[in-house]
């Protein structure tokens, strides 16, 4: 039974379709990494799969509540601390225990710091240890790692390769190389629409989407 | 829920929360009006229940466009879509607690603004009640609005020309109540009508607010 399975979808941006024809299926321990070029339809993709937005043809299998997505905002209120941040997350996805993803994502020194006074590569560390504070088995990520060092990349990189282990499955965005090994890449270059097939508005929601 | 609830209420306080602008706007807009009209008892009395509603839809409307545009430029919109809670009750909870830092203090603080005004002394129940009534059904058509501008740029204007006309019902029937207070009648049919026109409001717009907010994350 596999957590994500997409059966030839078709996504559109701004009422033009990006990329069309995709099937892919994701099992527990499993990690797809997305490439392509800029503006292929990658963080399109990645939003239909996370549900903001609906598949202009084709389908998304997910189970219900299993979807953590992360994209270029990491949803942070820069008035809140570290662990406020954290914390609301935590509540909101109905758990508790903050103190693994702290001490995963290596935050342990800037707790009582305001959000606001965090740096860009700080803040997405916080933005990707909302990832685990959600519980969920499916991370969604759009370029997960920018702004991140080295080290954080290395940090990171093991995060995901312990929620893998743990039964989740990860479907990403990135040019640059984890170093996971057993990451299948799919490459969206040759799903890209053909255009002079540009989608007609479908009525008044799509023309005003 | 109550995690949002909590979350909003302790931005709305921190700095550059906005908590007080809309109490601020009003006491401001109370003392101003007597300059403007002079400071006959008899004439500011007459105007008072209009005055006082048409400041509290003001005041409202100044941090409207906040409920829901900080979360859609940080991001958290995004996640709270993915989030367990329904989109419906985000809308609620957001509007709620818009309600308990604008509308709340306006309720409180409008016994002493009436008095600004020249308000009857017998009025002022009424002033109170009506305001208590009637303002949870200006944050919640607010969020409404705001739902439906979020993502645009310079939104709040736009947020302005959709709101306000929505407001007139309220605006009528909160004044209408004030105002028979103050002459003593009877004040049962606009107060029921203000009533009705809040929990209509407080049962439909978080669904319709849903949907906008669905539309404007594609």
């Amino acid at each position: 039974m596999s957590l994500v399975a997409v059966r030839d979808l078709a996504v559109a941006r701004g009422g033009m379709r990006a990329v069309e024809g995709v099937s892919f299926s994701l099992d527990r321990g499993e990690a797809l990494i997305l490439r392509g070029p800029n503006g292929v339809g990658k963080t399109t993709l990645l939003r239909t799969v996370a549900g903001l937005q609906p598949p202009v043809a084709g389908e998304v299998v997910v189970g219900d509540d299993s979807v953590a997505y992360a994209a270029h905002a990491d949803g942070l209120k820069s008035a809140l601390s570290v662990t406020e941040n954290l914390r609301f997350w935590a509540r909101v996805f109905g758990r508790t225990d903050i103190d693994a993803a702290i001490a995963a994502m290596n935050l342990g020194g800037l707790l009582e710091r305001p959000a606001a006074s965090l740096s860009a590569g700080q803040k997405r560390r916080l933005g990707l240890a909302r990832l685990l504070v959600t519980g969920r088995p499916v991370w969604v990520l759009d370029e997960p790692t920018v702004s991140l060092d080295a080290d954080s990349v290395g940090l990171f990189a093991a995060v995901l390769r312990a929620h893998l282990a743990g039964g989740g499955a990860a479907l990403m965005a990135t040019h640059i190389d984890l170093g996971l090994g057993e990451a299948r890449v799919l490459d969206l270059t040759p799903y890209r629409a053909k255009p002079g097939k540009a989608e007609t508005p479908a009525g008044f929601n799509e023309a005003f989407a | 829920m109550i995690a949002l609830l909590l979350r909003d209420l302790t931005l709305a306080t921190r700095a550059g929360g906005g908590f007080g602008l809309g109490l601020a706007f009003f006491l401001i807009l109370c003392t101003l009006v007597p300059f403007g009209v002079g400071p006959q008892g008899g004439t500011l009395a007459l105007i008072a229940p209009g005055i006082l509603w048409v400041g509290a839809l003001l005041a409202c409307l100044l941090s409207l466009d906040r409920i829901f545009a900080l979360d859609h430029e940080d991001g958290s919109l995004d996640l709270l879509a993915t989030a367990p809670i329904p989109l419906e009750g985000v809308v609620a909870i957001k509007a709620a607690a818009h309600w308990l830092t604008t509308g709340l203090p306006l309720v409180v603080a409008a016994p002493l603004f009436g008095l600004l005004l020249h308000l009857p002394a017998t009025a002022t129940p009424w002033l109170v009640l009506s305001m208590l009534i009637g303002t949870p059904a200006l944050s919640m058509l607010g969020a409404f609005g705001a739902a439906i501008t979020v993502g645009l740029r310079r939104g709040g204007l736009l947020l302005s020309l959709l709101v306000l006309p929505l407001y007139i019902p309220t605006l009528i029937f909160g004044a209408e109540v004030i105002r028979r207070g103050a002459e003593g009648g009877s004040t049962v049919t606009p107060l029921a009508f203000l009533a009705g026109i809040t929990a209509a409001v407080l049962a439909l717009m978080p669904f319709a607010a849903a949907a906008a907010l669905r539309v404007n994350l594609r």
